[in-house]
């Protein structure tokens, strides 16, 4: 666990972005999220780790209701973005998730023009008035995403014609697009090479300037790398949260310091 | 215990009796195909065999006089006067014709009498003259080249289904009347060239198999084609967008679906028996009218367009609904911009399979009455009207043979247009897919 250096980076007196009190997420019979509470803060890079199947995904999509689309799945608790209620029955989902934004496991660019697929969101919510701004916005998103220059030329061409990492960085644009307040990100370099993923990692740690972004991870030196806060989940129980440097060096719980020493997962 | 080390080189028994069972496993396949193979070639070539003269006819050409004295006693050309004139005053003057042709030509005829020479004409020729006659009066009076249909016979005997041995048993044509035609054919006054009023003309009693056309039923097939396309399209993708994406499942929707399901692999007919008894007994819509034609047909071919369409939609990879809601899109937007598009080649095959299929369902229009003999072109949906398989068991069903080489011209008319829906399907597939 050499390469395990914690970012350095101490977390200020930020504001909390997200609150969740007391959640339960059901799948039918089966209990996935147990009392979990926890706090996401602003301009902030929160990852949940965790051995698989311990609940960390189903909980991050709780926080922009992605879980609505699965109809056995039910959710309890409070779930407070900015001190309002998400799952209140005034909350429509498609607002919910056009400040909220997703980058899902696997690149799932749409089979659409690079262009396209990062206009989409602005497109539908109506963020921009006429064309010039719109090209503003794809190129602005592209820049955050770290795709300008890679594909400046080819805006035209299909996104799904990008190597793997790429297209993971355009649905960050995609994502970024919409000017989500808080970005979720569900294992997004699990299926990239390394290179790659370093590519997104720093691509992250440059987002945490404007957004809160929580991401699920399975690896432990991710996390490390790339985040402030970290919460470990275990059997559908928060186990553990605090600061990441603290979470890997003195941690509280035994199963974190099982977990992260490698004897559970 | 070990076994002794075997050579690489000696395949050892299991092996053997492997490889040959994949090799017999490959044998039965290749077999199955080519009975495949050959089963299609028989048939296309005894269709083709068959049908291809259909769509040649023999004529003869001679001029016709026409003369004001029989056509237009009156002289005023005034239409009314002239329709007194029934096709058996135009006959005669087809009959003077051919045999002053005869004559001028030097053609001896042996063993024949007036009749018989005249009964070389098919009787469609004098209603052709009449029309043709009736539509230009300033006609009459002057001399016209026209091309009369040969009697069915006559045409058979080119077409090599009469020979000489049958028409010395066949007691509508004789062996004389086939030496006559020869000697006409040496003089150019009688000739086999293509026949387009196949394709145009409407259908023919059974005595005039040779005026026999497929003009309302390809007529018919199209205006059914539109209202099942119509209909079905909308009908079918609206139905599988919503089962597929925005249904609950629940024991009604499962029900929904085994019903869809077993709809599809209902039998035809019983589409027929209930357009009959909905569309006609009960809506009174009009008998051998396209649009109930049309209306059994979509009932039939929905279930075949929902279940391709379901799978198409299934196809699409979750991934792209959860992108798309991801970035705040809802469940509609998701599916018409994305989901949809994506699906949409696999719906429109789907779609012009079902079409290509309720194109040659025979069975419920007999039973709305499209089996009636129709010769008049049908304006709109409510007229009636035939279909093109329809025709084929209405030919099929008559006593001339002259009819079955109808019936197989009409199968090939049939193929060439399900032939054409198929490329379209390809090659719409191809520009859809090629969008992304």
């Amino acid at each position: 666990m050499n390469d395990m250096r914690v970012s350095e980076s101490a977390v200020g007196a930020q504001d909390v972005k997200i609150s969740a009190r007391k959640v339960q997420v059901f799948y039918g019979e089966n209990h996935a999220i147990k009392d979990v509470d926890v706090e996401i803060l602003d301009r902030t890079v929160t990852a949940f780790i965790g051995p698989s199947g311990c609940g960390k995904s189903t909980f991050l999509r709780c926080l922009n209701r992605m879980n609505d689309t699965i109809p056995i799945c039910r959710v309890e608790g409070d779930i407070m973005l900015d001190g309002e209620d998400i799952y209140d029955r005034r909350v429509d989902p498609v607002q919910l998730r056009a400040k909220v934004g997703m980058v899902f496991q696997k690149p799932n660019p749409f089979p659409k023009s690079i262009y396209d697929n990062v206009a989409y969101g602005p497109r539908i919510h109506g963020l921009t008035r006429n064309k010039a701004e719109l090209d503003e916005v794809v190129e602005q998103s592209l820049r955050r995403a770290a795709l300008w220059n890679e594909v400046k030329d080819r805006l035209h061409a299909p996104g799904t014609g990008l190597s793997g990492g790429q297209q993971q960085r355009l649905c960050i644009a995609r994502a970024v697009a919409t000017s989500p307040e808080v970005l979720l990100m569900d294992e997004p370099c699990s299926a990239l090479d390394p290179i790659a993923t370093a590519q997104v990692e720093e691509l992250i740690d440059e987002l945490r300037a404007n957004f809160s972004v929580v991401i699920v991870t399975h690896s432990m030196q991710q996390a490390a790398r790339v985040s402030q806060k970290t919460a470990f989940f275990h059997l559908g129980n928060l186990v553990e949260y605090g600061e990441t440097g603290d979470i890997f060096t003195r941690p509280q719980d035994p199963r974190t310091e099982s977990y992260i020493s490698g004897r559970i997962g | 215990m070990t076994a002794p080390r075997r050579s690489l080189l000696a395949p050892d028994p299991r092996t053997i009796a492997r490889n040959r069972a994949e090799a017999r496993f490959r044998a039965y396949g290749l077999g199955a195909v080519g009975v495949a193979l050959v089963a299609l070639a028989v048939l296309l070539l005894s269709i083709f065999g068959n049908g291809s003269s259909a769509f040649y006819q023999t004529y003869l050409e001679v001029p016709v006089m026409l003369p004001e004295k029989s056509l237009d006693k009156s002289g005023t050309r005034d239409i009314e006067v002239m329709k007194k004139v029934t096709t058996v005053g135009y006959a005669k003057v087809l009959k003077t014709a051919l045999d002053e042709a005869i004559e001028a030509n030097g053609i001896i005829v042996e063993g024949l009498g007036k009749k018989d020479v005249g009964n070389m004409i098919s009787d469609e020729a004098a209603a052709q003259l009449r029309n043709m006659v009736l539509a230009d009066p300033t006609l009459v009076g002057q001399t016209i080249a026209f091309e009369m249909l040969a009697n069915g016979r006559i045409d058979g005997y080119y077409k090599g289904r009469v020979t000489r041995e049958s028409a010395a048993l066949d007691s509508n044509v004789s062996p004389a009347q086939l030496d006559l035609a020869d000697a006409l054919a040496e003089k150019g006054l009688l000739a086999t060239r293509f026949n387009l009023d196949f394709i145009t003309a409407p259908d023919a009693s059974d005595q005039r198999p040779e005026a026999a056309g497929l003009g309302v039923a390809i007529l018919g097939s199209f205006y059914m084609m539109i209202v099942v396309l119509a209909l079905s399209l909308p009908i079918g993708v609206a139905t599988a967008v919503y089962l597929e994406e925005f249904a609950v499942k629940n024991r009604f929707t499962d029900v929904i679906e085994v019903n869809i399901s077993n709809l599809a692999a209902v039998p035809s007919i019983v589409f027929g028996i209930l357009g009959l008894a909905i569309f006609i007994n009960f809506a009174h819509l009009p008998q051998s009218a396209p649009i109930v034609g049309g209306l059994v047909l979509t009932l039939m071919t929905l279930p075949r367009i929902i279940i391709p369409a379901r799978a198409a939609l299934k196809a699409v990879p979750p991934s792209i609904r959860d992108a798309a809601l991801g970035v705040g899109a809802s469940r509609m937007q998701s599916v018409f911009h994305h989901v949809l598009p994506l699906a949409a080649p696999g719906i429109l095959t789907g779609m012009i399979i079902g079409l290509a299929q309720a194109l040659g369902e025979t069975a419920p229009l007999l039973l709305i009455g499209m089996v009636a003999f129709v010769r008049d072109y049908p304006g709109g949906l409510f007229d009636p009207a035939t279909a093109l398989p329809v025709q084929v068991y209405n030919w099929t069903q008559r006593a001339d043979p002259a009819f079955v080489e109808r019936a197989s011209g009409a199968i090939i008319v049939l193929l060439i247009f399900l032939l054409i829906m198929n490329t379209a399907a390809i090659v719409l597939r191809r520009r859809f897919e090629r969008r992304w």
